[in-house]
């Protein structure tokens, strides 16, 4: 049995059926909240790219965005653009390409300003909102499915309790014929000999190796001495006695099958399978990359507490300790803590697998409930 | 008495402590229980298997170093006898 998902036209199985109203730029995001605040039902992404960025950040911009359009959780989509960008609305187009799914696009300046285009917005997303909810739920493979892996403020317990969890379930998607995204490149230094020798392929191999040591070389240009805090005397304390503990803590994630792939920030895996996508750990900025890469959930463990969501694949909140799902009840949804007071690993796991069924299955996560929809695009050039 | 250290891989030579373990305290696992031969810290790792100097101790299934000196079942592990292995 799989989960109860949208179909859509090229082949894929949304868990969500969001109509996603877009700034190709900045200048757009007033109005885009405007559409929003006439349309609850709308999800927003408003974004500080668009204009005055050099080509490497443009073509992540691009390739993030157009990522997001695409992701099967997404029925629909309105972009706004202001008309003078340098995303503009028809580089989008071209960009998000064929994929059977409305794109509807509208100027600013072409519509004569802010209240008109908002006007103009409100009226083509609720046509988009109608024309969405057509489509029903059906029967859908696991294989359909992939999965993001992300952790941020994590504790002594998240490699022991929280990680591991989620690398049950990494490994049954897998089985299932699905996708797992395993990413945070900041997280993987240390583990370069550890993820070459689980590489599928010599080729994947080396790319995981260059991608981890390149961003060990960005950290230490950027961060100086600063950057060996990535194992800090807090985790020390806690117990970690190295870098590489500390990296395979957040590695078993993903389990243990091969590394099929590697992927940029935001690029579409296109296989099944685990793959690493090369994306920063800061949460934000990896939670839009892992979504742009078409995933549509996201499972994130915590042990300190974040709220940490996205408009467009839900995040499954997982606690590695029981205080903690305790204290902040209203943003965890699973209680990893309860392997470190007694229960199995494989209890958990099933546990875990079962509400991951739920959840694609349109059960909506804390961090939904709560409207927790953060998006940022990462960026490494300056701006003009 | 019930589990309070966690083996996170079959392959792995350390547990994990759950709970402050006491010297002279049992380090039960889900297979496994031997005394503590000193105090292990909350979420700190405890040697299951005597390890020799310069052999693997892994966590993860994984080398996540090298043994400075030898280590006897029951005793922390931490930077004060794991050497780093180096990439």
């Amino acid at each position: 049995m799989g989960f109860l998902g949208y179909p859509r036209a090229d082949g894929s199985a949304g868990v969500r059926n969001h109509v996603a109203v877009v700034s190709t730029v900045v200048c757009a995001n007033g109005v885009v909240d405007a559409i929003a605040r006439a349309v609850p039902e709308v999800k927003t992404i408003t974004h500080t790219e668009g204009c005055g960025r050099g080509p490497a950040d443009v073509i992540v911009a691009v390739r993030t965005l157009a990522g997001v359009v695409r992701n099967p959780n997404v029925a629909a989509v309105l972009l706004v653009g202001l008309g003078c960008e340098f995303i503009t609305r028809e580089v989008l187009v071209s960009a998000i390409g064929a994929c059977g799914k409305p794109v509807e696009t509208i100027s600013i300046q072409e519509e004569g300003g802010s209240l008109k285009a908002a006007r103009r917005g409100a009226e083509i997303a609720r046509g988009l909102v109608a024309q969405a909810a057509a489509v029903a739920r059906q029967e859908c493979g696991w294989e359909k499915l992939t999965l993001g892996l992300k952790c941020g403020g994590s504790d002594a317990l998240s490699g022991v309790t929280a990680n591991p969890l989620v690398g049950v379930a990494a490994d049954w998607l897998v089985g299932q014929g699905g996708g797992v995204i395993l990413s945070e490149t900041t997280e993987l230094i240390g583990t370069e000999t550890v993820l070459a020798r689980r590489a599928a392929n010599p080729a994947t191999a080396q790319r995981l190796t260059a991608m981890i040591r390149d961003q060990h070389a960005r950290a230490k240009a950027a961060l100086g001495s600063l950057a060996e805090m990535v194992i800090s005397p807090g985790n020390m304390d806690g117990g970690l006695s190295n870098i590489r503990e500390k990296a395979l803590g957040g590695v078993v994630k993903g389990g243990s099958s091969p590394i099929c792939k590697v992927v940029d920030y935001a690029e579409p895996p296109r296989t099944a399978g685990l793959v690493v996508m090369d994306a920063p750990g800061s949460d934000i900025f990896c939670l839009t990359a892992m979504a742009a890469g078409g995933a549509q959930i996201i499972v994130f463990t915590t042990g300190r507490g974040t709220p940490a969501g996205s408009p467009i694949a839900p995040v499954v909140k997982i606690a590695s300790n029981s205080r903690l799902f305790a204290q902040m009840k209203d943003d965890m949804d699973v209680n990893a803590g309860r392997i470190a007071d007694g229960a199995t690993l494989a209890d958990a796991g099933r546990e875990l697998i079962d509400f991951v069924q739920r959840v694609a299955s349109g059960e909506p996560t804390k961090a939904e409930r709560n409207r927790n929809d953060l998006f940022a695009i990462h960026t490494t050039g300056p701006s003009f | 008495m019930g589990r309070n250290a966690i083996v996170i891989h079959p392959l792995d030579n350390v547990a994990v402590a759950v709970a402050a373990i006491p010297r002279g305290g049992d380090v039960v696992t889900d297979d496994a229980s031997v005394p503590a031969l000193e105090e292990i810290p909350a979420s700190h790792k405890v040697a299951l298997a005597a390890i020799e100097p310069g052999g693997r101790v892994v966590r993860y299934g994984e080398t996540i170093g090298r043994a400075a000196v030898a280590i006897a079942p029951g005793q922390w592990v931490h930077t004060h006898n794991l050497l780093p292995e180096e990439d």
